[in-house]
């Protein structure tokens, strides 16, 4: 196995000010205009001047031809320290990495993490033939379904292989559509059923409409910072119990059926000093209903293949046995590109400082948010994850 | 399990006719080895030289070693089904007129997991399964996965007919049918179900037996067709031109002479006028009228096939000029392959080595018979291949040539 254990913790650096620019599913703005309103979003949000923030951190697609650095003087920042992460989904978790340890050895004072993009009319589709060379040469040619053809591989060998039903995604996917009615800037804001999500229109089965997100436009932020700048601040903040961050796990595996968060788990739990047991929400990267199910098992809440007999046995909605995605996941909220890695962060940091949008875990101490992504072929290249802590605990 | 292909309503004259689109062609200088594998029929991918490994999707340094030698081997292509899917909505205005389209995710028993196209005659998965390489309509190599075993209508697959330019229900015309190879070839047409065949005879006055038999055949009908004759071409055209599906042109004429052997460029000329400017020709009057009916339903216009030789690979000086008219054929047919790309109309290019005919008389065995050209003619429009080496003699020099073409031009000296 793998060395993984990383050997400092993150006890002086916090996590504040989560902010979101509301969800639209067409934009005729660019990503550069996600990113600065964000970053007004967070200045806001903490009473900081911009020129307090001498660190950034930019998780974007749609930045082209520009890259983070074209930012600054886009948004006429002057940063010490800089990161541009294209990694979709798991940007906002190596986003939080990188800028807690910045931080934590003084590169930079305080660091605006803004996952951003934008949607026009035409663009998702055109993304799709230019993600990556791979993709281009291996995949595109092949009916062109984009992600959903993708994912429908990995969800029809996982319901043979491991007896899941479409009720079981079904389950999932109604209590997100539950807890997204309880936050404002989802895109989706009507009540979905089981019979609509089973009967709804087949995509690439079998993949159904409810399934799939809905690509759209719009950003993710926090801030990382000491506790002592976030206390003088008087800041809400979560604390980091640990993380963990895997590129290309098990490039073996005939097709992906887990992540990297099997050889990770084991340090994420032990660096938190906490068990699964005492996760009281996790905010799974729900692309698809069947990776929030791979994401269960492979987080240790249950064992591969017991993911199916898991979500029969729970509820998932915030009030529920097991809340997931309490904000509504990407499948009710929408993905706006990369924010969608900052999404499940973001709400984490709301429901652990009492800053709720949507409706609140009672009690929650521990939450765990998931990022996981990138299929520049047959699989999600990148897994990590990111223990949250409330502050008082 | 696959539907014997019906045979096609006429055409109501009422509906627009469709414009041609292609699938995705973009691909790196890599993956074009898989492209020009397919396009000779084979199924290729690339092996470390060092280690070993086999590789996909395409790339540059092995996965591995980290070796930068990697060479495309033939590859049997078994493999295991893992999963499949149905694309009903696709991002891509080819496919998504072409929906729903079966897809398949193979893991090879040589290694790599590889997405393909999936053949209708495939079980559900999990099940063995053969991976094989085809040019899609864009005449890019692609994969498909096949079943293990040849099941009925094996060609008649919906999403294999877009790969390929089967005779099945097409009108074809071909240019010449006083050879030997003409008349095989048309034989070959109708025993493979080509629902007219409109056959080119120069010279009328010239009647043999073989030739008044063809059109005894019902699927033929005979033309006066003069390809070194702009007027009859642009005639010919004019009638026919909108409703042939496939053009093979056959049309050759062939002297044994080299420079030195014959003075004036009489014979040459004729070779020329014939082999070169003949194609030049039909391109010229036929190329647009089957390019508007690309997308034109089951029965498209899909194919062009040149019969070249493999003299046009390296001058066989005993038949000089007769290889310099080939040569040019076969620079030229490479001109008209780019032009017909972006309305999907293979172009094939035959290289057989000497065929049994008068004009090879004096060359020893193995010579290649009419029937065996024609058949390698229908099989690479069966299988949708783009380059065509039929016989001993030209798989040879094929294979002399792709080593050094300049030991090849010592060794023909001599
Ligand atoms: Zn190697």
């Amino acid at each position: 196995m793998t060395a993984n254990g990383s050997s400092r913790d993150y006890r002086d650096v916090v996590l504040a000010a989560p902010v979101t620019v509301p969800y639209v599913r067409y934009s005729i703005r660019s990503a550069h205009w996600f990113v600065a309103q964000a970053l007004a979003r967070l200045l806001t949000a903490s009473g900081l001047r911009k020129a307090a923030v001498d660190g950034l951190s930019l998780g974007s697609f749609m930045l082209a031809p520009d890259t983070a650095i074209g930012v600054t003087q886009h948004l006429g920042v002057t940063v010490r320290w800089l990161d541009h992460l294209p990694l979709g989904g798991a940007c906002g978790i190596v986003a939080l990495r990188r800028a807690l340890r910045a931080v934590q050895c003084g590169d930079a004072e305080v660091v605006a993490c803004i996952g951003a993009d934008t949607n026009s009319v035409d663009a998702f589709r055109q993304s799709l033939g230019s993600f990556s060379v791979f993709a281009r040469d291996a995949v595109f040619p092949y009916g062109s379904g984009g992600p959903n053809a993708s994912f429908a591989f990995l969800t029809d060998y996982y319901m043979r292989r491991y007896g899941a039903t479409r009720e079981d995604f079904g389950k999932i996917c109604v209590a997100q559509r539950d807890n997204a009615l309880g936050y404002p800037h989802a895109i989706f804001k009507k009540k979905l059923t089981l019979p609509d999500y089973l009967n709804a229109r087949l995509i690439a089965d079998p993949i159904r409409l409810f399934d799939c997100v809905m690509p759209c436009a719009g950003a993710e932020a926090f801030l990382v910072m000491t506790r002592q700048r976030a206390e003088s601040l008087n800041l809400p903040f979560v604390t980091v119990r640990s993380t963990c961050e895997r590129h290309n796990a098990f490039p073996d595996d005939p097709i992906q059926t887990r992540g990297g968060w099997v050889l990770d788990r084991e340090h994420l739990y032990g660096a938190a000093g906490i068990d699964p047991a005492d996760v009281d929400f996790v905010q799974t990267y729900d692309d698809y209903p069947v990776m929030s199910v791979i994401q269960l098992e492979d987080l240790g809440f249950c064992a591969k293949g017991e993911g199916p007999e898991f979500v029969r046995r729970h509820t998932f909605t915030t009030d529920g046995s097991f809340p997931i995605n309490t904000s509504g996941g990407q499948l009710s909220v929408g993905q706006a590109g990369c924010a969608a890695g900052f999404l499940g962060l973001v709400e984490s940091i709301r429901q652990l400082t009492e800053c709720n949008l949507a409706r609140p875990v009672a009690n929650a101490r521990f939450g765990i948010a998931v990022g996981y992504g990138m299929i520049t072929y047959d699989r999600g290249l990148c897994s990590g994850a990111a223990v949250l802590s409330r502050a008082a605990t | 399990m696959i539907p014997p292909l019906p045979k096609p309503p006429r055409k109501n004259p009422i509906l627009r006719t469709r414009l041609p689109l292609l699938p995705p062609s973009a691909r790196s200088r890599a993956a074009l080895g898989l492209t020009a594998a397919a396009s000779r029929g084979r199924f290729e991918l690339q092996v470390c030289n060092d280690c070993g490994a086999v590789q996909y999707p395409p790339r540059e340094s092995c996965h591995r070693c980290l070796s930068g030698k990697l060479c495309w081997r033939a590859q049997e292509g078994s493999g295991e089904l893992l999963a499949t899917t149905t694309v009903r909505h696709s991002h891509d205005t080819f496919f998504q007129e072409r929906v729903p389209w079966r897809l398949a995710l193979v893991r090879l028993d040589v290694g790599p997991t590889v997405v393909a196209h999936l053949h209708a005659g495939c079980p559900p998965a999990p099940a063995r399964v053969r991976l094989g390489a085809r040019l899609d309509k864009a005449g890019q190599g692609v994969l498909v996965a096949f079943p293990m075993d040849e099941v009925p209508n094996m060609a008649d697959d919906r999403q294999l007919r877009e790969m390929t330019c089967d005779p099945k229900f097409r009108k074809v015309l071909v240019t010449d049918g006083k050879s030997a190879v003409g008349q095989a070839v048309v034989r070959g047409l109708a025993a493979a179900g080509a629902d007219l065949i409109w056959v080119g005879h120069a010279e009328p006055w010239k009647e043999t037996a073989r030739f008044a038999e063809l059109a005894t055949l019902p699927q033929v009908a005979l033309l006066p067709l003069e390809l070194t004759d702009s007027q009859s071409v642009r005639e010919i055209a004019a009638e026919i031109g909108g409703k042939v599906d496939i053009l093979i042109n056959t049309a050759e004429v062939h002297r044994t002479h080299g420079i030195s052997s014959r003075s004036g460029v009489e014979t040459a000329r004729a070779e020329m006028d014939v082999n070169y400017f003949g194609l030049l020709r039909l391109a010229q009057e036929f190329a647009p009228a089957m390019r508007a009916r690309a997308a034109d339903g089951q029965s498209s216009a899909v194919a062009w096939v040149n019969l070249l030789s493999i003299y046009a690979l390296s001058n066989f000086p005993p038949h000089g000029t007769f290889s310099a008219s080939k040569a040019a054929a076969l620079s030229l047919s490479q001109c008209l392959r780019a032009e017909m790309r972006s309305s999907a109309i293979r172009v094939i290019n035959v290289f057989p080595g000497p065929i049994d005919d008068e004009w090879n008389q004096t060359l020893p065995a193995p010579k290649l018979s009419a029937e065996a050209l024609a058949k390698a003619i229908l099989s690479a429009l069966q299988d949708g291949v783009e380059d065509v080496y039929p016989g001993d003699v030209a798989q040879e020099w094929l294979a002399r040539w792709q080593e050094s073409p300049k030991v090849l031009e010592k060794e023909l000296s001599i």
